[in-house]
């Protein structure tokens, strides 16, 4: 989270309270900057099919003139086919308009379906790229940037902001397409059919443009208004209903009650706002071409009844103009759409210009049998260049070791074990694994040498079978019981209702936190990995299975390298080695039972805990 | 079996819900005769633009009379502004009932949900109901507001024109109204079909939301495992899915508006066709041929919307089902009206139990307990031994199936809801923080809360770390705000239980997170509070089983031993098993339970 350098004054009585939200608004120069990174992203984009675009264009011109031409044979049918049939000369040409009528239909609904289908299929394929290109970026992105941007950002990225994308593909580009051409095409349909009407018939559109302009930028407003709102009653909604134990045992329903009422009527308003914006534009549309229709019934009976014009121009004109002012309902629609999928464009392409931190080598290092020696070297770190975690660090963990970290919160314990995992890059000095820079090695050689398990324990919805082989994916079922077994979870396992085929739900809620922590472990074991990182992984652990899991311990370890940080000093025990830290730097180092002996930091921390425990 | 959440007075009929709705329209009476009206009068006037016209070409037009024209001309006129005024007249004033309609809903869902029981809650994801007070209702909205309005609109203005055109010209008029019926049929198909897919596409893309979700809170996992490869691979696959289904969609859908589009050109050739024949052996004049291209051309739109419409009318119907499904839940605990006068908070549990529905074990089975006032009694027990079930059912979360919980000798399930839980308080182990002020969380909204008990609060659960955050009481915490430490969190909570200075404070595990240091301070100041209020302590650890006055062992859905803490490590394997982290125990006594 970012701190504001300027506080702005807390609205008194808000309940909501003040967040930093405006970390999303930006200045005009990085917007301009913004807007060129989102069309070199849609450029990119839409390379790949440009093909299939110049065909595109193609087939929807054939299509809007089979179209446009219909009117204007009915036109050639009334006026050149109805008077040799009064004059008793069959109707033969009335039949030939009548069947290139029908084929211009048949040709337009071809070309048509063509077309939807086509432009589906680009939209489509697009939507697929971007989210395949995103979702992988956001993967490679380093944690240090998820830290900052959030996981309630990065699902809006890959859902909402893709959806308005599709929104924009799926309907407002075919819809903006046909509307502009049907309005070209009809309007030089109508000056060709006969000047002086087509004059009198156009009078209206500057008019009609200025209106359909009104209509867009008030649109937009209210638009977006309603969007705010209507998000805000879906987080007080889904807040309130997952939190309803906490609502109900503290009797919050009336307040929770009055402030759903106030968001409601809030999205309400907005939505008033946006119903009379209609219906002032739409009857507005309606007017203009109801006038114009008068117009033209009245000057062309006029011309008509002056032998200026024929009975078939007049039909035509009335048809044409049928399908002149529709349109504009279409291009309105569309630049909302527009709207949002830029906006949504922007971030996309920001987030796809973030580069990884942390980033993978050019030319890895192979480490075909990793042993697990890991070396600090002059090693420095900081979030925030001033106040630096870790000042300069210099440690060696001999493979196969197992070292506890011990020491009070913000004393760097975290850091030190999120940079032997290569989550955060040193500052300076450099971290080793068998005499290797973590800088040189690839990603899959490094996570298969060293796994970290930390207090979160975070399961993905699936079976228990699903996560443990999160470990390792190609691992056979007796592997993943060997290694529930090892760990102790083989037991609980068994007695859930499904076994190790039991869903366990939506982050693993199904099960209790300490069996989570549980199957967290098989994972990790399972992954076997040379260096194994515990971060806080036993403090959600009632007594036995903490008992249980550093039983397990003992076994695991024997063969690895191992850096346990604990608060609780049961699981230091285990340890061979521990090092107190302090400020960044370590303040004592040595076997467990020296420490404890000696009177330093240690000794005191293990005389706190023995008290706590009575 | 608990009474939990029965669903009562399920309409026989289905379609019943739709109608059911009808109150909320009740205000607005005045209003929707008025959108009746303007409608009706509205298709006569589109009607009898197309009339002029033929009047154009057969009076002055052949006859040249130009003062005729004249007149025409403004008649058109007059009623093309007419019109225009109508439909605005109609979407105005439709603006107040089918908002009111839909916002009103809301309220009293919203309302009714936070009435019904922790059971329902358990049961129902918070997707589903949202889904039901967003989408539902607008499907709702948009069926009272314009689909029943065209649904009669439409039939009317196709049995008024096909009348004229019978009356024109019958074959003509015939034909026309024959071919309304496959199209009607065939566009109702296409939107059935296509509200399938549509649905098939929302359902896949929240799978793929779902997903998302999971990969980018479990980054950290999917990262220590360099899992990306294989995460990708299984998002992927659920992408190519939507893929998959949204080009189906695409490929109905281009079919579907093809076919509107075509039908008119269609009719249009086929008028032509036959009116001109008509015209040629002097059965039909040429101005009425011109009405008849407008008027079938008029018709177009409200055939081919009909069977959009319907289908629109089963979607709410659908819509309204779900809906009152959940209205129609009742909730399964309601207050008494019972009050105590002065609590003190004399808790007693006689002979509970309390099983799930559909379980086959129950998971507490004839508890007693008793708690006297000012009295601290810390529940230890194994992972799944019925712990919080138990605390949950002090404020009624639940209710047992039985025996009875009673607060100074009253049952509470005969004290009214409010006075119950202004008496108990509980800090739950997983604090639910919402997306508000710090102030706001603390009070929950509750104005009579002094500055002086907020600080004092904060203090008993060490969590001065609000004043350092950048707005202090006021900065926004929760899912849409700063994001705080399971500890931090956990403090809240505590906290927030405090506050209200109840008579029975429950506390379930809720110093799991804490560090030593912090812990050892938040029981220093607890100790203070508890000695005030009669307390429930759910603990694994020895440092909080301290606060307790005495500890109850419970053990397979029943309380096995009551004592105090150190009779009970010196006299009880199973609770030393528990709770001494040195205890030498063999294996088997301390597998899992």
């Amino acid at each position: 989270m970012t701190t504001p350098t300027t506080t702005p004054t807390p609205s008194t009585g808000s309940w909501r309270g003040v967040a930093s939200e405006d970390q999303d608004e930006l200045s005009d120069k990085v917007s301009g900057l913004l807007r060129v990174r989102s069309r070199r992203l849609l450029g990119d984009l839409l390379t790949p099919h440009r093909k299939a675009i110049a065909l595109l264009t193609a087939v929807i011109v054939v299509s809007n003139a089979a179209g446009l031409a219909i009117p204007y044979l009915v036109k050639v049918g009334i006026d050149e086919g109805i008077p040799p049939m009064l004059r008793g000369t069959g109707p033969g040409t009335l039949l030939t308009v009548v069947g290139v009528i029908l084929a211009a239909a048949v040709t337009q609904a071809l070309t048509r379906q063509a077309f939807l289908t086509m432009s589906g299929r680009i939209g489509q394929d697009i939507l697929l790229e971007l989210r395949r290109r995103v979702f992988d970026h956001f993967q490679r992105l380093s944690l240090s940037f998820h830290e900052k941007y959030t996981s309630g950002r990065v699902i809006s990225r890959l859902t909402s902001d893709i959806e308005a994308i599709a929104e924009l593909l799926n309907s407002g580009f075919d819809g903006l397409v046909t509307a502009v051409l049907t309005m070209f095409g009809t309007a030089a349909l109508l000056l060709v059919l006969d000047v002086h009407l087509g004059l009198v018939a156009l009078i209206p559109l500057p008019l009609l443009l200025l209106f359909t302009r009104w209509f867009r930028r008030q649109s937009a407003i209210v638009y977006r208004r309603t969007r705010e709102t209507v998000a805000l009653v879906i987080v007080h909604f889904v807040e309130s209903m997952t939190g309803i134990r906490a609502v109900q045992a503290f009797r919050r329903e009336p307040r929770n009650q009055e402030i759903f009422k106030e968001l409601n009527d809030d999205y309400r308003d907005a939505n008033v706002r946006a119903m009379k914006l209609i219906a002032i534009f739409m009857p507005g549309i309606k007017l203009i071409g109801n006038v114009t229709v008068a117009g033209v019934l009245f000057y062309g009976g006029w011309l008509a009844f002056h032998g200026e014009v024929t009975v078939g121009v007049l039909t035509a004109f009335l048809l044409y103009l049928r399908g002149f002012y529709e349109p504009m309902q279409e291009i309105s629609q569309f630049y909302n759409t527009l709207q949002s999928a830029s906006a949504a464009l922007e971030k996309l392409s920001g987030v796809l210009e973030e580069e990884p931190v942390v980033p993978e080598p050019r030319e890895p290092t192979p480490l075909p049998a990793p042993r697990g020696t890991v070396r600090f070297e002059g090693v420095r770190f900081a979030y925030v260049e001033e106040m630096p975690i870790l000042p300069g660090l210099d440690l060696t963990i001999p493979a196969g070791q197992s070292v506890a970290l011990v020491g009070s919160t913000g004393a760097g314990k975290t850091t030190l074990a999120k940079l032997i995992t290569r989550f955060y890059d040193p500052t300076a000095g450099r971290v080793l694994l068998d005499g290797v820079d973590l800088r040189s090695l690839d990603e899959a050689t490094l996570r298969a040498a060293v796994v970290m398990v930390t207090q979160e324990n975070f399961l993905f919805s699936g079976t228990v079978m699903d996560n443990i082989t999160f470990g390792r994916p190609d691992a056979t079922e007796r592997e993943v019981r060997e290694a529930a077994r090892a760990i102790g979870a083989h037991e609980f396992i068994s007695v859930l209702p499904d076994g190790y085929r039991t869903e366990v739900g939506k982050r693993g809620g199904r099960i209790s936190a300490g069996q989570r922590q549980l199957v967290a472990f098989a994972r990790a074991f399972l992954a076997d990995p040379a260096v194994l990182i515990l971060d806080e992984a036993t403090s959600s652990l009632d007594v036995p299975s903490e008992r249980l899991v550093q039983r397990a311990l003992r076994t695991i370890l024997s063969d690895r390298t191992a850096l346990i940080i604990a608060h609780r000093l049961s699981t230091v025990e285990i340890a061979d080695r521990v090092l107190v830290m302090e400020r960044g730097e370590i303040v004592e180092d040595g076997p467990p039972g020296d420490l404890i002996t000696a009177s330093g930091r240690f000794a005191d921390l293990h005389q706190a805990w023995q008290d706590s425990l009575s | 079996m608990p009474p939990d959440t029965r669903a009562l007075r399920r309409p026989l009929l289905k379609n019943n819900s739709l109608w059911r709705l009808r109150p909320y329209l009740r205000p607005y009476v005045v209003r929707l005769v008025l959108i009746w009206l303007a409608a009706m009068v509205g298709i006569g006037a589109s009607i009898a633009l197309p009339l002029v016209g033929e009047q154009v070409v057969d009076g002055p037009v052949r006859d040249g009379d130009g003062g005729a024209l004249l007149l025409l001309g403004s008649i058109a006129l007059g009623l093309g502004v007419l019109e225009a005024l109508l439909i605005f007249l109609r979407r105005w004033s439709q603006i107040k009932p089918v908002l009111g309609l839909e916002t009103a809903i809301r309220d009293d869902v919203y309302a009714h949900l936070q009435r019904l029981p922790m059971s329902f809650h358990g049961d129902w994801q918070s997707g589903q109901m949202l889904s039901r007070i967003t989408t539902d209702l607008s499907t709702i909205r948009r069926f009272t507001g314009f689909g029943m309005l065209f649904l009669v609109m439409n039939i009317l203005q196709l049995i008024v024109v096909t009348a004229l055109l019978l009356s024109k010209h019958w074959p003509l008029g015939l034909l026309v109204a024959a071919s309304a019926v496959p199209i009607v049929m065939l566009s109702m198909r296409f939107e059935k079909r296509y509200i399938k897919i549509s649905r098939q596409v929302q359902d896949e893309q929240g799978d793929l939301g779902t997903f998302v979700e999971e990969s980018a809170i479990g980054i950290r996992t999917i990262k220590a495992f360099g899992r990306r490869r294989h995460v990708y691979e299984s998002f992927d696959k659920a992408a190519v899915k939507v893929y998959d289904t949204s080009m189906d969609k695409v490929r109905l859908s281009a079919r579907f508006f093809t076919f509107l589009e075509v039908i008119p050109n269609f009719t249009l050739a086929l008028v032509l066709l036959v009116g001109a024949l008509a015209v040629g052996q002097g059965q039909l004049t040429l101005g009425a041929l011109f009405a008849f291209t407008t008027l079938v051309l008029q018709l177009v739109w409200p055939i081919a919307s009909l069977g959009y419409i319907l289908a629109m009318a089963q979607e709410a119907m659908t819509s309204a089902d779900r809906v009152m499904e959940v209205m129609d839940m009742v909730p399964a605990i309601t207050g008494g009206t019972g009050r105590i006068e002065r609590p003190r908070g004399h808790l007693r549990f006689e002979g509970v139990g309390f099983r799930f529905p559909g379980a086959d074990r129950p998971v507490l089975h004839d508890v007693w307990l008793e708690v006297r006032p000012g009295e601290t009694v810390a529940v230890v027990g194994a992972t799944g031994a019925g712990k919080t079930t138990l605390t949950a059912l002090v404020p009624r979360l639940i209710d047992p199936t039985a025996g009875r919980v009673t607060i100074d000798g009253h049952d509470v399930r005969d004290l009214a809801l409010p006075e119950l839980r202004s008496v108990v308080a509980t800090a739950f182990e997983e604090p639910t923080l919402f997306s508000m002020s710090v102030r706001e969380n603390l009070t929950l909204g509750r104005q009579d809360t002094t500055e002086e008990e907020l600080a004092g609060a904060i203090r008993t659960a060490q969590a001065m770390f609000v004043y350092d955050l950048p707005w202090g009481l006021d900065t926004r915490i929760g899912e849409q705000g700063l994001s705080l430490s399971g500890g931090q969190r956990q403090r809240l909570a505590l906290a927030r239980a405090v506050l209200s200075k109840p008579k029975i404070l429950v506390l379930d595990d809720t110093l799991s997170a804490l560090d030593v240091e912090t812990e050892a301070l938040v029981e220093k100041a607890l100790r203070e509070v508890l000695r005030e209020a009669t307390g429930i302590v759910v603990a694994h650890r020895a440092s909080t089983v301290l606060l307790a006055d005495r500890v109850a062992l419970l053990a397979d859905g029943a309380i096995t031993h009551v004592g105090r803490h150190q009779d009970l490590l010196n006299e009880v394997p199973a609770y030393r098993a528990l709770l001494a982290q040195d205890a030498d125990l063999d294996p088997s006594e301390g597998a899992l339970r």
